[in-house]
C-alpha cells in the first residue's frame, strides 16, 4: 500500500478540501486525518458506523505527594520545563509537564511519582473502508506520538489495497514530521499569497531528508495570479513536479457545509482535481490499478 | 493589555487580525508566535533591527570517560539516546532537554552544548514594534521561541501588545495565550471553521480568559461558526465579509489597513469594542 500525504505548511489552503475529494475520485479504501490538534476530515467523509475508540497514553505526568514533600525545592530547581509551581507547597502543572522524570529522580525522599495520562483518542472507523483519526486532547504535548499512532491505523490495510490518502496538518513542526515519515509520496496544497508562498518554502525544505516524492498543487488559483505564476516557476526551476491549479469557486464552501466534497460537485473543479489524481498515480506507479 | 488572536483551524485569518489591528494602534507590540510559519513580518516588511537565536542545551557524551552503563540511555524517556557500537549516540532533534542524562551519569561523561533552533527578529513598522518567532525547518518544537517572546513582552512598555497565536489548540498554543488578558477567536464560514472554534473556544474557557470572535470571509449563506456564537452567547466582535479585493491586498503582503483608511477604522473599533474604548 503506498501512502500520499496531502501538507500545506500555511493553514486553510485547502488540505482537507482537496483529500476529500481525493478519496471519494479515487474510491480509496484506506484513509487517515493526522491533523490530530484539529481534525476534520470526518465532517466531509460520511461513515455509517460507530468508530473504535481508544484511549491514547502520553508520556507520563509528575504528581507530588505534598505529606512527604519536605519543600527542598530541587524538583522546582531541575524542572527545564517551568512545571513546577510553588504556592505553600510544590505542585505540577498538567500543561507544562513533560514527563522526563527529572523531578521524581532528584527528590531525595521518593514524594513524586510519574502517573499514566491520556493526551487524546484515537478513533478508527472500519467495515468495507478504513479510516483511521484522532483527537488530542486540549493543550496536550507529544502530539507527535499520536499522529504515528493514526497511521498505524492504517496497517491492517496494508496489503488489501494499494494506495492510502493521509490529511495532514498545518506547520512544519512534531505532528507534520510525524506524519511524513513513511509516506511515499507528499502533496503540498500551496495557495497564492505572499504567505502561502513562503510557507511552502518552508514545508519543501522540511520534507528534506525524508524519501518520499515532494509535488506542489495550487488552489484557489485565480486570487493572485502572479502568485500562482511564482509557484509553478518556483517549481519548474526546482524539478518538483507541479500537478495543476484549482480556481476559487465560492460553492465549495456550501459543498463542504453539506458534508460533501470537490468530487460530488458538477463543477470544472472536478475535473480539474480528477488531472492531479492522474498525476499522482502516474508518479506513484498506480496507473490503471483496480485495487487502489 | 495583551491581546491573543487565535483560531484553531489555520488560514481563517488570525494573521490579517493580528497584524492589521497592530497597525490600527499607535504605539503596540506585535509578537508572532506562530513559529513554525510565521507571515507576520511580510506585512511589517522593513530593515531587521535585530536577530537573535533561540537555542536548547543537547547533551554530548566523554566517550573516554563512558563505561557504556547504559544509564543515561534507559533514563531518557524521549528515547533521544541509542548505545550502538559501544558509543551513546545522541539524536539531537528528539532531545527535550530536560537534562535527565547529565544527571543520572554516575561517571561525570556528558556535558551539554547549545544547539540553535531557531531566532527571534525584530523591526520596527510605522508604530509598531514587530517580533517574530521563527522555527527552523526540521525542527520540532518551538516552545522555547514562544517563551522567549513572552519574556519580551514583558520587558516592553507599550500599551496594547498583540499576540499572533499557533493554529490549534495544543501545548504551543496554550503557551501563546497564557499571559493574555484577552482572547480573539478568528473564525470562517464552514463547518471545519466551526468545529476548530468549538476547541479552541474550550481552551479559552479553562482558562477563564475574556474572549470575542472575528466571523472572517463570510457570505450570505448559512454560518455555522456564527450559530456557534450565538448559542454560546460568545460576542461576535467584527464580521468581515468575504472580499476579493481585501484577498488581492492581503495575498500581496500589504495590510489592508494601510491601503484604506476604511479598514484602518474597521480595526480601531475593533480595539474600542475590546478595551471599552480607554485606549487608543
Amino acid at each position: 500500500m503506498k501512502q500520499l500525504l496531502i501538507l500545506s505548511g500555511k493553514g486553510g489552503t485547502g488540505k482537507t478540501t482537496i483529500a476529500s475529494g481525493l478519496i471519494k475520485l479515487a474510491e480509496v479504501k484506506a484513509y487517515a486525518d493526522c491533523d490530530v490538534d484539529a481534525p476534520n476530515l470526518h465532517l466531509s467523509i460520511n461513515q455509517n458506523t460507530d468508530p473504535h475508540v481508544s484511549d491514547f497514553y502520553g508520556l507520563d505526568l509528575a504528581n507530588i505527594n505534598k505529606e512527604t514533600c519536605i519543600l527542598c525545592g530541587k524538583c522546582f530547581d531541575n524542572c527545564r520545563f517551568h512545571a513546577i509551581k510553588f504556592d505553600e507547597y510544590y505542585e505540577v502543572d498538567p500543561y507544562a509537564c513533560e514527563g522526563c522524570s527529572v523531578c521524581e529522580y532528584i527528590c531525595p525522599v521518593n514524594a513524586i511519582t510519574m502517573k499514566e495520562r491520556v493526551i487524546g483518542v484515537t478513533k478508527v472507523y472500519s467495515n468495507y473502508h478504513v479510516f483511521s483519526t484522532a483527537q488530542l486532547r486540549m493543550g496536550s504535548g507529544n502530539s507527535g506520538l499520536l499522529v504515528t499512532e493514526v497511521k498505524k491505523g492504517l496497517a491492517p490495510y496494508k496489503n488489501k489495497c494499494n494506495l492510502s490518502i493521509i490529511d495532514g496538518s498545518p506547520g512544519i513542526g512534531c505532528p507534520v514530521i510525524a506524519s511524513i515519515s513513511g509516506v511515499d509520496m507528499i502533496l503540498v496544497v500551496a495557495e497564492p499569497s505572499l504567505s502561502g508562498y513562503h510557507d511552502m518554502l518552508r514545508i519543501i525544505k522540511t520534507s528534506h531528508g525524508f524519501p518520499s516524492i515532494v509535488s506542489v498543487c495550487v488552489n484557489k488559483c485565480d486570487l493572485n495570479k502572479k502568485l500562482t505564476d511564482d509557484i509553478i516557476n518556483y517549481c519548474t526551476e526546482n524539478k518538483i513536479p507541479f500537478l495543476g491549479t484549482l480556481p476559487f469557486d465560492e460553492r465549495v464552501l456550501e459543498t463542504i457545509n453539506n458534508g460533501l466534497t470537490i468530487a460530488d460537485m458538477d463543477s470544472p473543479l472536478k475535473h480539474d482535481l480528477e488531472e492531479i489524481l492522474e498525476k499522482i498515480l502516474n508518479i506513484l506507479d498506480l496507473k490503471g490499478d483496480k485495487n487502489l | 493589555m495583551k491581546i491573543a488572536v487565535l483560531s484553531g483551524k489555520g488560514g481563517t485569518g488570525k494573521t490579517l487580525v493580528a497584524t492589521n489591528l497592530s497597525f490600527s494602534i499607535n504605539n503596540s507590540l506585535y509578537l508572532d508566535c506562530d513559529v513554525e510559519e510565521p507571515n507576520g513580518h511580510l506585512f511589517f516588511e522593513s530593515p531587521l533591527i535585530s536577530s537573535v537565536d533561540v537555542s536548547l542545551p543537547i547533551p554530548r557524551v566523554i566517550d573516554e570517560k563512558c563505561d557504556g552503563c547504559m544509564k543515561c540511555v534507559d533514563f531518557c524517556k524521549f528515547n533521544a539516546l541509542a548505545y550502538v557500537g559501544n558509543k551513546v549516540l545522541v539524536f539531537d532533534k528528539i532531545c527535550h532537554s530536560c537534562g535527565g542524562c547529565k544527571l543520572v551519569c554516575p561517571h561525570d561523561a556528558i556535558y551539554e552544548e547549545e544547539r540553535v533552533i531557531g531566532k527571534i527578529e525584530s523591526r520596527k513598522y510605522g508604530g509598531v514594534d514587530v517580533h517574530t518567532g521563527i522555527l527552523n525547518p526540521g525542527e520540532e518544537s518551538g516552545t522555547k521561541i514562544i517563551s522567549r517572546l513572552m519574556e519580551i513582552a514583558k520587558s516592553k512598555r507599550e500599551e496594547i501588545t498583540v499576540i499572533d497565536s499557533p493554529p490549534g489548540s495544543s501545548c504551543v498554543v496554550m503557551d501563546s495565550i497564557k499571559d493574555a488578558d484577552y482572547c480573539i477567536i478568528v473564525a470562517e464560514s464552514s463547518i471545519f471553521g466551526a468545529h476548530n472554534l468549538e476547541m479552541v473556544h474550550e481552551l479559552v474557557l479553562l482558562f477563564e480568559k475574556p474572549m470575542g470572535v472575528v466571523l472572517n470571509k463570510t457570505t450570505n449563506g448559512i454560518n455555522p461558526s456564527k450559530l456557534y456564537c450565538e448559542n454560546n452567547n460568545i460576542p461576535i466582535l467584527l464580521d468581515i465579509p468575504f472580499s476579493k479585493k481585501i484577498n488581492a491586498i492581503s495575498s500581496s503582503g500589504v495590510l489592508i489597513s494601510e491601503e484604506d483608511e476604511k479598514y484602518k477604522i474597521m480595526f480601531t473599533n475593533l480595539l474600542k469594542k475590546i478595551t471599552g474604548g480607554e485606549i487608543s
